[in-house]
């Protein structure tokens, strides 16, 4: 089956700043594919090459098998949902999410019903005569949304699209996005810097770096099986140990990444061939409700950040800070990792 | 309270204090002096000399009556004279449009496409006219236009003097010379208040996000769709205040109309003899309301038009 968008060694200078270096990528048909990164790593950039307002470099890029160099975007079957909307300021709600279909020479009463059903579709059905201006952020948010979808387009873009929202609104709409997504099973492609918004949202994520593409896996992946040691600090909270600390605990000087939740506190050293054991000293505790972070620090200076539940119990003694404990965790819990350490 | 006493303990401080708690006695003294001189000065003066337009003028005394008449609103459709108002409206609106077509693209270039110091160049470019004497460049152009003129000299050289000859023979454009036709006073009035149109042009291009010309590629729109349904409504307040100042320009103006084109009064050059030669003051202030009803009448056009829509 061919790709919905396949990258092959695509490359973007802006004169010497690389903001895409060589990125591979196959966005099957039909996925909810992120890209993650932070600011400026490149993702964005490569949203912008499917759409078709940035040229590659060098490489080739093929949306649907179709090589998608030199087509302009107005020629592509893709369409963006913008990180601010980007509504037009002088139409109202319906004649915005009708203008896809104005500009193809779609007739009025079909657009009109089309739009409708667009509006419908997000739960804006009686706004058609307002104007963006009297919308609020969430309601543009979906306005944009209609908008894009009401063309059908095969894929769908969109980049950073909640990220002006606030946090109840983004979580709401994180959920109707991948309900969408599911029903009418378009192909979405999905810029964030949030990561726990690619892992909650996604079928495959793509971890951005410096314009290269770090690791691309599925969120379970991505969290348990980081392949490097960018992805797994960027990607949840995670214990990355390198050099004579890796020598030590896992027998090889190659990094690893080991989650705060695979360790466990105790207050006897538990020797088992299968887990690693160190002593250590409680040094600080943040409450988080559900569970609690500690650190630790281990005898041989080294600290180590433990996520433990709270489910003990009200009997259950807290730890306290001060307090000599033993960490240990499962050597499978120690994960391998590429790249150095920064 | 100890605090308190010792802040207040001059007058200057108390004064302080005083317009901190009372925010509108501070906004009324900030306001009050230009809102003075708007009221008085800047209406009040227009409404006086309105209001002489409704006088009398004795032709025999050659004076100014101070008996109530609506004679001289009357004279303004009297056939000679509503023939200025046509001429002058004809050039207005046809300044108005030249000076648009010339200017958006310009602006068009200098908000999308310029680089900083290339937007710079252009600002000083196309405001460097405005810093010359409005009288030396009218008589310059005079010169420019004349027969053995400049103009006509670069004609002579391409070989297109028969060109201009016919362009000079179309009637209401043409006239003897280039500097005594309607074209030769049509290119100076374009000339002079060309500024005045891509000034604001540029401002409501620039104004214009990006990221909507991008929305609208992205939705299918082709370059010139883009142009018409995006870019075009978005500037078209700019476009209708610079012609605002270019249409109210041209009617007030009687300088260029004087030096350049053909005889026949334009409202400037009427109300200016008006008053001047003959003393009638209140003809010249009755003729003076044509261009503020005309103005009037434009704006409530382009508000129908939409134009006000996208502010």
């Amino acid at each position: 089956m061919t790709a919905a968008v396949e990258f092959k060694d695509v490359t973007r200078h802006y004169g010497k700043v690389r903001a895409v270096d060589g990125v591979s990528i196959a966005i099957r048909d039909g996925e909810f594919f992120s890209m993650l990164g932070p600011s400026g790593s490149g993702k964005t950039t490569c949203l912008r090459l499917i759409a078709g307002f940035e040229q590659p470099t060098s490489g080739s890029i093929r949306i649907h098998g179709v090589e998608a160099a030199g087509v302009p975007p107005f020629e592509r079957d893709v369409n963006t949902v913008f990180q601010d909307y980007a509504l037009f300021p002088h139409m109202n709600v319906r004649d915005n999410v009708a203008y896809g279909l104005m500009v193809k020479g779609v007739d009025k009463a079909e657009r009109y019903a089309r739009s409708a059903d667009a509006l419908a579709m997000v739960a804006l059905d009686s706004y058609g005569e307002r104007k963006p201006s009297q919308l609020s952020g969430g309601q543009r948010q979906r306005v944009a949304l209609a908008r894009a979808l009401v063309n059908r387009p095969r894929v769908l873009l969109l980049d950073e699209p909640l990220g002006a929202l606030d946090l109840k609104l983004r979580e709401q709409m994180q959920g109707e996005l991948k309900s969408l997504q599911r029903k009418l099973g378009i192909t979405f492609v999905y810029v964030t810097h949030d990561q726990s918004e690619a892992l909650s949202m996604s079928d495959r994520v793509a971890v951005f770096n410096n314009g290269r593409i770090e690791q691309v896996d599925t969120p379970r992946n991505l969290y348990m099986r980081p392949t490097t040691v960018f992805v797994a600090r960027f990607v949840g909270t995670s214990n990355v140990l390198s050099g004579d600390q890796a020598q030590k605990l896992a027998g090889s000087s190659q990094p690893f990444s080991l989650r705060p939740e695979h360790i466990r506190l105790a207050g006897e050293a538990m020797i088992d061939a299968d887990s690693v054991c160190v002593g250590g000293r409680i040094e600080d505790i943040q409450y988080h409700g559900a569970s609690s972070r500690i650190e630790v620090e281990l005898d041989d200076g080294l600290r180590l950040v433990v996520s433990i539940n709270n489910d003990e119990g009200e009997d259950a003694r807290p730890p306290a800070i001060g307090e000599a404990v033993f960490a240990h965790w499962s050597r499978e819990a120690m994960v391998p990792l590429r790249g150095q350490d920064a | 309270m100890n605090a308190n006493a010792a802040y207040l303990r001059t007058p200057l401080h108390r004064l302080a204090g005083l317009l901190h708690r009372r925010g509108g006695l501070l906004l009324a003294i900030l306001l009050g002096p230009p809102m003075i001189w708007m009221c008085v000065i800047y209406l009040g003066s227009l409404l006086a000399l309105l209001w002489q337009g409704f006088y009398s003028f004795d032709d025999y005394s050659m004076s100014v009556l101070p008996q109530l008449t609506l004679k001289n609103y009357a004279l303004i459709f009297a056939k000679g004279n509503f023939d200025i108002v046509l001429r002058t409206l004809a050039m207005a609106v046809s300044v108005t449009i030249g000076a648009a077509a010339i200017a958006f693209p310009i602006a068009y270039y200098m908000s999308r496409y310029a680089t900083p110091a290339v937007k710079a160049f252009f600002y000083i470019g196309v405001m460097l006219p405005m810093w010359a004497s409005y009288i030396v460049k009218a008589y310059s152009w005079s010169v420019i236009l004349a027969k053995g003129g400049i103009l006509f000299w670069v004609v002579t050289k391409l070989h297109l003097l028969w060109f201009m000859d016919w362009i000079l023979q179309v009637p209401y454009v043409g006239g003897a010379t280039l500097s005594t036709s309607h074209l030769g006073r049509f290119l100076v009035f374009t000339y002079i208040w060309l500024p005045f149109m891509v000034l604001p042009i540029q401002a409501a291009l620039e104004r214009v996000p990006p990221n909507l010309v991008q929305a609208s590629m992205d939705l299918g729109a082709r370059s010139g769709q883009t142009f018409r349904h995006v870019i075009w409504p978005l500037a078209f307040p700019g476009v209708v205040a610079g012609s605002i100042f270019t249409f109210s320009l041209t009617l007030g103006d009687f300088i260029i109309p004087t030096l350049i084109g053909p005889s026949g009064l334009f409202i400037g050059t009427f109300v200016y003899v008006q008053q001047g030669a003959v003393g009638n003051i209140p003809m010249a202030a009755a003729f003076t309301v044509v261009p503020i009803v005309l103005i009037a009448l434009y704006l409530a056009l382009a508000k129908r038009l939409g134009a006000f829509d996208a502010l």
